[in-house]
């Protein structure tokens, strides 16, 4: 809503010195959020009101031109040239006189044009810095208008000082989206006297009613109003003040009878509509549409109505799509002199699905769903048909048609300490009641006990706690003290949190960055993965309004993200890049649909599992990728390179961080390299992979060569058992070193798990310290070197004790594995 | 010395005498005196302190003497013996001291040589500065609730008091799935974890939910259509607009330094009543203290408590919801959303692992 200072003083007494600040600060404190401050390009010099009195054609130029004599207040007119052609002797215009600089550093002075001396400049809306119109000069007025005298300084006319602040109202202050409330909410917040435009009573207009009106529908339309106008001139143009005010709000002038319903909702807050009264064709029926009924609407949109809309109707079918938009076929055109004004009060609710159906926001729309004030009607038509009589020669002719089914207004039971009770701050009764009238609330009953009866532009207020906002809201929300309330014991984060915490922290240590990326994905990222058809991270959620059409689906995998991120760092000249993400991915399967339960109590159980197990899955993940050189070339020597082995070490640092055992084994899966892909358990379940991607998967996403990734499933890791402390022996230990040739098909965890095994209780630890091929070792067999630390806990081993783990361990690695002990 | 009195007129034994006392120390201090560096030293070493060492020589035919002659030479002895091992372990400490000079000089190394063989990694700002807020209720007994991004639309609307045809439902420009009727939202607020949190526990409630959100904006530098918000709730008996204060004065000192407070503005959430946003006092902001815009915040309104099961009349609730990007643009001076959301590691490396 957009709120011209000078409209607005009309109707409120702005204490001498008000700044635009001061207003600023007025409407923040009131809820009304100042989004923007509008003011007119600075214009300086003489500019003044003139009066044109006479014009000579010039020819033989390119352009008709006319050269015109124009009284700006001074002894004798001045000669001012202008290419315009909009205007008439006796119009009242804009002058622009020598050392005036317009907007754009436009200086104007007198000079010779068109083989005459032009004194001046006759101004266009755009020359002037408030509008867009270049397409004529500005017309203030005509012949016979006299409220402006030629010589008067222009500014003040135009509202060239005139600031706009635009406000952001919240859905529940419809009644803000007019000077009205507007004027209300500053003359309160301001403690200052203000006028209510609403408060005019409407002419007793006596005769037969202006037309046949039916409400079918009176539950969505429980007040429709409407009078007929004749003798409209057609021509009549709007009053400058109008069209400025229309223009300073954001709306464009297209027509009297137009603007004037626009103006009109712009002060009072109830839109309007103007039918052409000669294309009504029979009585009027506000009902709801029927499948397959269509209506063109004034944007020239032809529209299949699916049954929910509230229409205006006539013989001919709809006329407009009530409180939304007017017909094509009934819009006031150049020759209309009849006009019928409606102003109606629809249920909200409906007015908002229309709207979202038909993706039709209008101005009238945006006030009807946020509520108007039904008793606002009748004023309103009064209102336009005094200006519409005034600017447009028309007259009021039979009587109105009111149907009006509205019950009474329920009051609200207030307990008078209730806004102390929220708030924390003692508002003594008086001061709620006070607070409450204030907002043109009725408040009957005294003591503890008050019965509040809203005003009628106030549909927001429903419930107490409405109330208290209000007393809260105009006493000043600085009031409220700071006081800490006295927290009961929590108990932490759970070790689920803490889990996710420490797994992005180890990562972090470990030389890994977090690159949290969007969950939207394509078929095209899944396709590039390799990721077969039947696979079940094929099986996404799709969401029906993406921001891209190519990455509809939500997530089931970080990788596709992860890697892009990766890419993106490449192509910004990083080399070396190791990334993480730990996130939620989102399981697919079809589920039954979320019910959607009432709200006026707790679901019951049966719904609420229902409503909960609707929702699928959403497993968190923890992902890294890495490319380019794990540690880096330096002083010491060459960088390592990134490897399959960082990706799977990386998974086992998630594992020991969450406290449980992995294992890794051989595994295949896409994206991963088949002969270099680890596949993650912890126990018997799988949770995830790791190694170096495929290389047509590299290819695809035009990665390195030999790029790595891991993927994990946090939440299939089970809860870490509390951790027994170990007997820490202080005998000597005997340290045996020992290779095994063993084949290369032989995973060395299996040779290292026969070897624990066989070692039994006096194993403290094991170390693989060198893997050796060549010879003289045999083709197809490789040598692998452990070092086992061997201790008792009570004693010092013997030399035959700690042979004899030794051999015991070799056996078991010989019998299960087919090592052979390397000499 | 033996002197004319003495009752004994003993056998002189050649080396007890004093002057071969006196010569063999002499001998033994010129011989490591002369000894130019530890290997020379420890080369003369035996002959002057080793077993067949003149004052170890000496010490042996003491038990050829009288006894009354014995104190006197055992004495005189045993002084040689103490002056030459002195002797030698004053040269050995000149001799280890000039080594030490010499040697650990030449071992010198540049210790300024950077050693980053193992880069540290980092952790999103985004991520640090929710564990930190979330730390700051933590601290206070709240427990931190979670719940899933992909939600059901009735806890994401219905039970928030946001209706079908709420204007504030359309103004939340949601993520709607497929199909159309699987009453499915990706959430376009944390909100929903309140319900959840209402409709699990019984008060008192109090819970902190950071979460990530989505809305349809397309991204920008100063809008991301997938954000991040904290939001809190309690519910207990008699609490005020004035504990709501408090909480976020609290939370806004810890973060943005001791002299931070909040600021309210009225405004309008169907889920709070009344209901407000705030700004905050960042006295540390490096173009000087100032106000920020921050977040929303007021007292649940009734309507939720009920469609959450809870009393409205025997309990009163507070919540309040921020967003961390929008925190990280004016704790961090982060100018361009573009650059949270992008993972370009050198913006991520600046946050470090934080605490």
């Amino acid at each position: 809503m957009r709120v011209p200072i000078g409209w607005l003083a009309e109707h409120v007494d702005l204490p001498a010195g008000t700044t635009v600040e001061d207003l600023d600060t007025a409407f923040v404190r009131l809820g009304l959020e100042v989004e923007e401050i509008h003011r007119t390009p600075q214009t300086t010099g003489p500019l003044v009101v003139g009066r044109v009195l006479a014009i000579e054609e010039l020819t033989g130029f390119k352009k008709p031109i006319r050269f015109c004599q124009v009284d700006v207040g001074e002894g004798a007119p001045r000669g001012i040239v202008c290419g315009a052609r909009n205007f008439a002797v006796g119009d009242l215009i804009v002058a622009a006189l020598p050392g005036a600089v317009l907007p754009g550093d436009f200086a104007i002075a007198a000079r010779t044009t068109y083989d005459h001396v032009s004194d001046g400049m006759i101004c266009s809306v755009r020359e002037l810095g408030i509008g867009e119109d270049h397409a004529g000069i500005l017309v203030l007025g005509h012949a016979d208008d006299d409220d402006l005298a030629p010589g008067t300084p222009a500014a003040g006319v135009l509202g060239l000082d005139d600031v706009v602040i635009e406000l952001n109202v919240t859905p529940d202050r419809g009644y803000c989206l007019a000077m009205r409330g507007i004027a209300r909410e500053i003359g309160t917040g301001l403690a200052v006297d203000w006028r209510d435009p609403g408060a005019l009573t409407p002419p007793a207009w006596s005769g037969p009613p202006a037309w046949q009106v039916e409400i079918a529908d009176p539950a969505r339309c429980d007040r429709f109003s409407m009078i007929a106008m004749e003798g409209l001139d057609p021509t009549a143009p709007s009053p400058w003040w109008m069209r400025r005010r229309l223009a300073q709000s954001g709306i464009r002038s297209i027509s009297l009878a137009v603007d004037v319903t626009n103006y009109v909702m712009l002060e009072l807050g109830q839109p309007m509509h103007a039918f052409d009264r000669d294309a009504v064709r029979g009585p009027i029926v506000v009902r709801r549409a029927k499948p397959g009924e269509r209506l063109t609407t004034l944007d020239g949109a032809d529209r299949a109505l699916d049954g929910d809309e509230l229409l205006i109707t006539d013989d001919s079918g709809p006329i407009g799509l009530a409180g939304v938009m007017g017909g094509a076929s009934t819009e006031i055109g150049d020759g209309t002199t009849a006009v019928l004004l409606e102003a109606a009060h629809w249920e909200p609710t409906g007015i908002a699905r229309t709207v979202r159906r038909h993706k039709l926001p209008s101005e009238a729309a945006k006030r009807f769903e946020r509520g108007t004030d039904p008793e606002m009607t009748v004023v309103a038509l009064a209102r336009a048909a005094a200006l519409l009589a005034q600017y447009g020669g028309a007259r009021v002719v039979g009587g109105p048609v009111d149907p009006d089914t509205r019950g009474p207004r329920p009051a609200i039971a207030l307990d008078a300490g209730r806004p102390s009770r929220i708030s924390g701050v003692d508002y003594p009764p008086s001061q709620v009641i006070e607070a409450l009238t204030a907002i043109g609330a009725s408040v009957d009953g005294g003591g503890a006990q008050l019965q509040v009866t809203p005003p009628s532009w106030r549909p927001d207020l429903t419930d107490p706690a409405d109330l208290v906002e209000e007393v809260v809201r105009l006493a000043g929300y600085d009031d409220i003290p700071s006081v800490l309330p006295n927290v009961p014991p929590g108990r932490g984060l759970t070790e689920r949190q803490r889990r996710r915490r420490s797994i992005g922290r180890a990562l972090a240590e470990a030389g890994y960055v977090e690159a949290p990326a969007y969950p939207f994905v394509g078929t095209a990222a899944l396709d590039a993965l390799g990721i077969p058809e039947d696979d079940v991270r094929r099986q996404v959620v799709v969401v029906r309004n993406p921001l891209s059409e190519e990455e509809p689906a939500l997530r089931t995998t970080l990788l596709p993200g992860l890697l892009a991120t990766l890419a993106r760092n490449l192509s910004r000249g990083q080399r070396d890049v190791a990334v993480f993400e730990h996130g939620s991915v989102f399981a697919g399967d079809r589920r039954t649909p979320a019910p959607v339960p009432g709200v006026d109590g707790r679901p019951d159980d049966e719904t609420l599992a229902a409503l909960l197990g609707a929702v699928p899955a959403q497993p968190w993940h923890v992902a890294v990728a890495l490319t380019g050189s794990r540690e880096p070339r330096g002083w010491w020597g060459p960088g390592r390179p990134a490897s399959w082995a960082d990706a799977v070490q990386a998974a086992r640092i998630v594992a020991a961080t969450a406290g449980v055992e992995l294992t890794v084994r051989a595994g295949e899966l896409a994206p991963w390299h088949p002969g270099r892909c680890a596949e993650l358990l912890v126990g018997d379940r799988v949770v995830g992979h790791a190694g170096e991607l495929h290389p047509r998967v590299l290819a695809a996403l035009d990665l390195p060569a030999r790029t790595c990734a891991m993927e994990l499933d946090v939440d299939a890791l089970p809860p870490a058992p509390i951790p027994v402390g170990p007997h820490v022996s202080t005998f000597p230990p005997v340290l045996v070193d020992l290779a095994l040739v063993v084949p290369d098909e032989v995973p060395a965890a299996e040779v290292e798990a026969a070897l624990r095994d066989g070692a039994g209780e006096l194993l403290e630890s094991l170390r693989l310290f060198d893997v050796y091929t060549g010879p003289p070792v045999p083709a197809g067999s490789r040598s692998l070197a452990y070092a086992l630390t061997l201790r008792a806990p009570d004693r010092t081993l013997t030399g035959e004790e700690a042979n004899a783990a030794r051999d015991a361990a070799i056996a078991v690695a010989v019998e299960r594995t087919g090592a052979v002990l390397r000499a | 010395m033996s002197g004319a009195n003495d009752p004994y007129d003993p056998k002189q034994v050649a080396a007890l005498s004093a002057e071969a006392l006196d010569a063999a120390v002499s001998a033994a201090t010129e011989a490591f005196t002369a000894a130019g560096d530890l290997e020379a030293l420890a080369a003369v070493r035996p002959a002057h302190l080793g077993d067949r060492a003149p004052v170890l020589l000496a010490r042996r035919e003491l038990g050829a003497l009288p006894p009354a002659a014995r104190s006197d030479a055992g004495k005189r002895v045993n002084a040689a013996r103490v002056a030459v091992t002195e002797a030698y372990a004053a040269r050995l400490a000149v001799l280890e001291a000039e080594r030490d000079e010499r040697v650990l000089a030449e071992e010198r190394v540049d210790v300024t040589l950077p050693w980053d063989r193992a880069p540290r990694g980092a952790r999103h700002p985004l991520t640090t500065l929710t564990d930190r807020i979330a730390d700051v209720f933590v601290a206070m007994g709240y427990e931190v609730a979670e719940g899933p991004e992909l939600e059901a639309e009735w806890l994401n609307f219905d039970a928030l008091n946001i209706s079908t045809d709420h204007p504030a439902r359309s103004m939340m420009d949601t993520f709607f799935v497929a199909p159309e009727d699987s009453g499915l939202v990706l959430r376009t607020h944390t909100s929903p974890v309140q319900a959840r949190t209402m409709l699990e526990r019984r008060p008192p409630i109090y819970v902190i939910a950071p979460g990530r959100v989505y809305r349809t904006d397309e991204l920008d530098a100063t809008h991301t259509p997938v954000f991040h918000q904290v939001e809190g709730l309690a519910v207990d008996r008699g609490l005020t607009m004035a504990h709501l204060r408090g909480t976020l004065d609290h939370l806004a000192r810890q973060l943005f330094g001791a002299d931070a407070v909040t600021r309210w503005r009225p405004s309008y959430f169907p889920f709070t009543e009344p209901s407000a946003e705030f700004d905050v006092w960042f006295p540390e902001h490096r173009d000087g203290p100032r106000w920020v815009e921050w977040g929303g915040c007021g007292m649940v309104n009734p309507r939720v408590l009920t469609a959450c099961g809870i009393d409205p009349e025997e309990y009163t609730g507070f919540a309040f919801g921020c967003g961390i990007e929008r925190a990280l643009q004016f704790r961090h001076e982060v100018g361009d959303m573009r650059d949270i959301v992008e993972g370009d590691v050198r913006f991520t490396r600046a946050f470090g692992v934080d605490q």
